[in-house]
């Protein structure tokens, strides 16, 4: 009996072509009402974790990314001079019309009363020096102004009002987005003429970009070119000894990088060990001691100290797991040691380098604090100028600007290497 | 080749030990025939894959010494002793495909690319594998991944081939299926195979000749047949095929055959095959099939059995029996049809001939 009604339940398939469950519902639908509990459950079990990242992540980055476009605070501090300038056409030999001083004095009184024409000030001087002062010097007299005539009074309090460029400046950056800083970022600038690059000796961005990709490529390939042995060692080695080595390899990770960059700079400078050392034996003469700190070298030598852990353990997990009947197969078919190595072991290691390859180009490429300890000048990264945009000129939007660009860059390089080698190719272990 | 009649291999008091207290492989003399298939069978820690690693160049012998056609090659890298070889895991290059995996041995020899390419076909052909070249190993099934390890291995001619349990991984119908086809491989090509399994029915089907292997020591060498007709010791007898055991006590000897006590008051005609005389301990071994059931005619060794379990196979029927207060004796009884009928507590009469019974060293 009980048989004969599930054989019915089973084989009713009905005419519409929809298979059901016992209870006559839509099999998918019963499907998911049954998964539903069980995703709702792991949702809110992540959901903490979603709202953290959401709340201290996503959108701190998503607000600074934003901060290199955003360009408010003209149209905010001046409006009725923007709405006026409208009219004016930047291209003619004509300073702007009597209306358009009215707007800027009817303007300039509020915001002289809020005391925010400063920032404005300080806002237009990253795009053309002496605004600064302009603003703060206007903001001074034009309590004292009369009404009526307001073009000769603001010349007279300073001659700048009457140059074209200051009322092109305001003009080109009176739009509420600006391309501006993204502009100043790859070292270009829009004159009048059109965007073009700065001259030669100005152009300070470009270099550093320049500069962090090569020197972040070199910490790499040292990285790998000393990572390689040391993680073939540790996954050929019976497991109490590997198991040691692997702790003097993460051991670095228990001490601050403070200390570790600064222990380096004991020893690389003029007066360090390793000069006194090749004093000591001969090799260089006391009067040339090598300059080995506060450049290039001392920023490669000790990122590439500091990142090594990373290129080892992806290195090493992979090592781990390539059989070691592989190598002795290809012995055993005619293949001498290196043939074998190169032609066998090699290949099956690539996941490893590419997996240790992108994790230590991609944190040497945003590395600040080793390349500023001991960097000195020409050894400094594109994150030390972002940090100092950030604290200390307090231009953000540049900041921004050139945070986004390297996010940029460095997602089209993993775009590249996806092409290239693949990034299911990447085993971390 | 045919001309030489040396031995293919030949082992020379070789000893191992890979901690230098104990040894590993104790004392092996061996001599393997050229066009042989000779298994090397054993439990795990036998010393059967450490004999076969040092012929492959991959573990030092700690003493004596490895011919190769005569010629010494304890010093020669695995390299350059042409051997070839099939892994347990198969060890096909995974980066590679099928026919870059056979090429790799041509190639590090420096043959030309055309004849690489007819060789690699050919050796493709061999295992029915023509059409598979362009794949990676990991597209390919356990037992054509199987195929392409043996194809390599024999892809650049070597007149010696080792394998070392290539048939662990597959399934038991696919592993008997290519228990054939290895078999037929060797005889077609002639190349001497040295097999290392654990697998008893895998050795026995494939092998001209089979050393069991234990605790270091080879305890039998002889033909598959020999190994389960006349078993040397309690180990082979116990390792090879169904054993039934019943420890007891010499007590003559005449010619061929032996009296032995089994129990208290159980006399028992056996072959005297490995006993140290009148008076000394033995155990008996017995194949389960050439026990006969309430036989007809009166046989040299009749005792009473107590029925414990029937268990029935379809062709036979298992019948576990208490003889002589051994209660896992067991008989297998032919599914004849019309056989009187039995049943688990009876208590029947069972025989044997004296030479179906071994009388072996003492185990516990």
């Amino acid at each position: 009996m009980s048989s004969a009604t599930t054989d019915a339940a089973i084989s009713a398939t009905p005419d519409d072509g929809v298979v059901r469950a016992a209870d006559g519902t839509p099999l998918k639908k019963s499907l998911a009402r049954a998964l539903r509990r069980e995703k709702t459950r792991s949702f809110l079990l992540i959901a903490p974790l979603l709202l953290f990242i959401l709340i201290s992540f996503i959108a701190p980055i998503a607000d600074m990314l934003f901060r290199s476009v955003e360009n408010n605070i003209v149209e905010d501090t001046i409006p009725r001079t923007v709405e006026a300038l409208k009219e004016w056409d930047p291209d003619s030999d004509e300073l702007p019309s009597e209306d358009v001083f009215a707007a800027l004095h009817a303007d300039l009184e509020i915001a002289v009363k809020q005391r925010i024409h400063t920032r404005l000030g300080s806002r237009l001087n990253y795009e053309a020096s002496g605004m600064s002062g302009l603003f703060r010097k206007t903001g001074r007299s034009v309590r004292r102004m009369d009404e009526g005539n307001y073009r000769e009074q603001f010349i007279e309090a300073d001659e700048d009002w009457g140059e074209l460029e200051t009322w092109r400046v305001i003009r080109r950056f009176s739009a509420p987005y600006t391309a501006g800083y993204f502009l100043n970022a790859v070292d270009a600038e829009r004159t009048s003429e059109g965007i073009e690059l700065k001259p030669e000796n100005e152009r300070i961005y470009l270099t550093l970009f320049n500069r962090t990709l090569v020197m972040s490529l070199a910490i790499t390939l040292s990285c790998l070119l000393l990572g390689f042995p040391i993680a073939y060692l540790l996954a050929h080695l019976s497991l109490r000894t590997s198991n040691m080595l692997l702790i003097l390899v993460l051991l670095p990770f228990w001490t601050s990088l403070l200390v570790r960059t600064s222990a380096w700079k004991v020893l690389l400078q003029q007066q360090g060990v390793i000069n006194d050392f090749l004093v000591w034996i001969g090799l260089i003469d006391d009067a040339n001691r090598l300059v080995m700190i506060n450049n290039q070298t001392g920023t490669i030598i000790a990122m590439t100290h500091i990142l090594l852990p990373f290129m080892i353990l992806p290195l090493f997990s992979v090592m781990k797991t390539i059989s070691p009947s592989y190598v002795r197969a290809a012995k055993s078919l005619g293949a001498n040691d290196w043939t074998a190595f190169w032609r066998v072991y090699f290949p099956q290691t690539i996941p490893g380098i590419g997996a240790g390859a992108i994790l230590v180009f991609i944190l040497s490429i945003g590395y600040y604090i080793t390349p500023e300890l001991v960097g000195g000048t020409s050894g400094i990264f594109i994150s030390n100028r972002i940090a100092y945009h950030i604290s200390s000129s307090l231009n953000w939007g540049l900041a921004a600007a050139l945070g986004t660009i390297l996010l940029a860059l460095v997602m089209l390089l993993f775009y590249v290497y996806d092409k290239i080698v693949g990034i299911d190719n990447v085993k971390l272990g | 080749m045919s001309e030489n009649r040396g031995a293919a291999v030949r082992y020379e008091s070789v000893q191992k030990s890979y901690d230098g207290e104990t040894l590993v492989v104790k004392n092996l003399n061996l001599d393997i025939a050229r066009g042989e298939f000779l298994t090397m069978l054993g439990p795990s820690g036998s010393g059967k894959t450490t004999c076969l690693m040092m012929l492959a160049g991959f573990e030092p012998a700690t003493h004596g010494e490895i011919f190769l056609n005569d010629r010494p090659i304890n010093n020669v890298p695995p390299h350059k002793r042409g051997i070839g070889m099939v892994f347990q895991n198969y060890a096909l290059f995974p980066h590679m495909t099928v026919a870059e995996n056979l090429a790799f041995p041509l190639q590090v020899r420096g043959i030309s690319k055309a004849d690489q390419s007819s060789r690699v076909q050919r050796a493709l052909d061999m295992v029915e594998l023509g059409t598979f070249g362009s794949r990676r190993p990991a597209q390919l099934s356990g037992g054509q991944q199987q195929r392409v390890a043996v194809a390599r291995a024999l892809v650049f001619d070597p007149e010696l081939v080792l394998m070392d349990e290539p048939l662990g991984a597959l399934d038991k119908q696919l592993r008997e299926q290519m228990q054939y086809e290895i078999k037929h491989i060797h005889e077609n090509l002639g190349v001497t195979i040295v097999y290392v399994t654990h697998d008893q029915t895998e050795a026995l089907t494939m092998s001209d000749r089979v050393a069991v292997f234990n605790d270091g020591v080879i305890q039998q060498l002889s033909t598959p047949d020999a190994l389960y007709e006349s078993p040397q010791n309690s180990f082979v007898a116990q390792f090879i095929g169904e054993n039934n055991k019943l420890n007891g006590t010499v007590t003559s000897v005449e010619g061929t055959t032996c009296g032995v006590e089994v129990g208290t008051g159980i006399h028992l005609k056996a072959d005297p095959v490995n006993i140290s005389g009148v008076g000394s301990k033995t155990t008996l071994s017995l194949r389960p099939e050439r026990v006969e059931l309430q036989p007809e005619a009166p046989m040299e060794n009749m005792v009473d059995g107590h029925i414990e379990e029937l268990i029935y196979l379809g062709d036979h029927i298992r019948v576990r029996m208490n003889v002589a207060g051994n209660d896992e004796f067991v008989v297998k009884v032919r599914n004849r049809g019309q056989r009187r009928k039995i049943a688990e507590g009876e208590t029947v009469k069972i025989g044997w001939a004296a030479s179906d019974c071994k009388a072996l060293d003492a185990v516990a």
